[in-house]
């Protein structure tokens, strides 16, 4: 009975030195942040995936990585607003207009992609694990400040081979009050209160700064996110699809719809007669 | 360099605001802080130009000479319309040459015959393109997408300075490089003037 016990047990902390299988079950408790991968047998691989997937200086290039995107996220009185398009482009190919850039780590935590969609997803996946276990370590859910830099330090880790993400953590949580991070592969990692990522950064933060004011209401600000998306789908070419809306407030996020760019830009169009500069006449 | 070059046009119901960025940079450095980057052409047209170094003044001068040369010699104007259409077919003659001018364009107008004010939106490639609102440079990535919000074809002056400010504020907190402000300038029917507009205000990004 006590080898069964002795076998299936540890003591509460280590003692000297352990037989190689203790050492094995506590490196499955506690994994190591950045996960161990096989990498191809050349000298540098980032030159290596820059010559493979490279489009600008090599159009034939044989891996095509998804990219182009516009995202945003704000803070303001009411919480914070999360707002996408929803096109994939790898080069000049539209590869999906139902993309769902925002990626629901928890209730109460959200996180937006930008850049390589294989990268974002793989990794955000990761973090929203990463963030469980947090949570039944420590038996409470995780600042969305440690989030943000559990994915910051895990792309630092990577720093230099090829990982493409530009992201938004954003979330409430009770010590810290609504917050947002942005997160690329870089390494890069702000706080602030409002971000604009992706290819059409530049449209969106055109429409967000001119009106943007930390006291919007709650109407007036998913308003601006819709219209600031709204912007860029129409400005530029990587960016379209579907305007996919979050509101994050203090108990969760609320979603707001996946709607069609197409009704939301003739609505704008002919109901508040902006966009003048299409026109129909051909003269 | 000359993509931080901000150039700016708005029409209205009975004007053109045209703005022009107002630093001269040349490699690592600004030269000039109160550069005007824009030409009368005649009564009621300006032009607004940015690109290559050098290019730019003695393009501006030459259009300006021979559409000046028209009038004195039929005693009457070009119209906006006939003016950008002789600058886009000397571009278009440059750009098949040796040394093609590398040069954008803003030719900002009124047609006093048809009675309303006139944009063109003119490229170094020869692209002319009649438009209700325009920018040269880094400045289209910010400001198109305020103008397609807030322009309406029929705007008052007023109005049209609101949105030229909106535009210059977003400029100044984004843009990596001062500009220096703006030179704005106003075509009506009763010629060019330039407009008063203060500049000295910092605009901090949220």
């Amino acid at each position: 009975m006590d080898a069964l016990v002795a076998q299936y047990s540890r003591p509460a902390h280590q003692e000297g030195f352990a037989d190689e299988d203790q050492q094995q079950l506590t490196a499955d408790i506690q994994p190591p942040l950045s996960l161990k991968f096989a990498l191809p047998p050349i000298a540098s691989s980032q030159q290596w995936l820059r010559a493979m997937t490279d489009d600008n200086s090599n159009p034939n290039c044989p891996i095509k990585i998804a990219h182009g995107t516009t995202t945003l996220a704000f803070r303001f009185k009411g919480g914070i607003i999360v707002a996408t398009d929803s096109r994939a482009t790898a080069g000049n190919w539209i590869a999906s207009q139902t993309v769902k850039k925002v990626i629901e780590i928890n209730s109460c935590l959200l996180g937006t992609m930008a850049g390589g969609a294989a990268d974002c997803q793989y990794w955000l996946a990761y973090l929203g694990m990463q963030c469980r276990l947090h949570e039944l370590r420590h038996k409470r859910r995780i600042t969305v400040c440690a989030a943000s830099k559990i994915l910051a330090n895990l792309v630092y880790s990577y720093k230099g081979m090829g990982l493409s993400m530009g992201t938004m953590c954003a979330g409430v949580t009770p010590s810290e009050g609504p917050a947002l991070y942005y997160i690329d592969s870089d390494g890069t990692r702000l706080a602030g209160n409002l971000f604009c990522v992706g290819s059409g950064q530049t449209f969106a933060y055109g429409v967000l700064d001119a009106q943007y004011n930390y006291d919007l209401s709650d109407e007036d600000a998913l308003e601006l996110g819709r219209r600031s998306i709204l912007a860029a789908t129409h400005r530029d070419a990587f960016s379209g699809g579907f305007i996919n809306l979050y509101h994050v407030k203090e108990d969760g996020w609320v979603k707001h719809g996946f709607t069609d760019t197409n009704g939301v830009f003739w609505d704008t169009k002919l109901n508040k007669g902006e966009f003048s500069n299409v026109t129909a006449n051909l003269d | 360099m000359y993509v931080m070059e901000v150039l700016l046009g708005i029409t209205g119901k009975d004007f053109t605001i045209i703005a022009a960025s107002k630093a001269a940079m040349r490699g690592a450095s600004i030269l000039k802080v109160n550069d005007d980057k824009t030409r009368p052409l005649n009564k009621h047209t300006l032009m607004a130009y940015s690109g290559e170094a050098g290019d730019t003044v003695q393009f501006a001068e030459y259009v300006q000479a021979n559409v000046q040369l028209y009038s004195m010699r039929n005693s009457t104007d070009l119209t906006p319309y006939e003016t950008a259409s002789f600058v886009r077919s000397e571009l278009a003659k440059s750009l098949r040459s040796r040394s093609p001018y590398t040069v954008n364009l803003l030719l900002g107008g009124y047609d006093p015959i048809k009675d309303q004010p006139q944009l063109y939106w003119i490229d170094y490639l020869a692209s002319c393109a009649n438009v209700p609102y325009a920018a040269h440079g880094y400045a289209q990535y910010y400001c198109l997408s305020i103008l397609d919000k807030h322009h309406h074809p029929d705007i008052s002056f007023e109005q049209g300075m609101k949105i030229l400010r909106m535009c210059t504020d977003e400029l100044k907190r984004r843009l990596p490089i001062d500009f220096k402000g703006v030179i704005v300038k106003v075509v009506t029917k009763d010629g060019v003037r330039e407009e008063p507009y203060e500049d000295d205000k910092q605009v901090l990004a949220p």
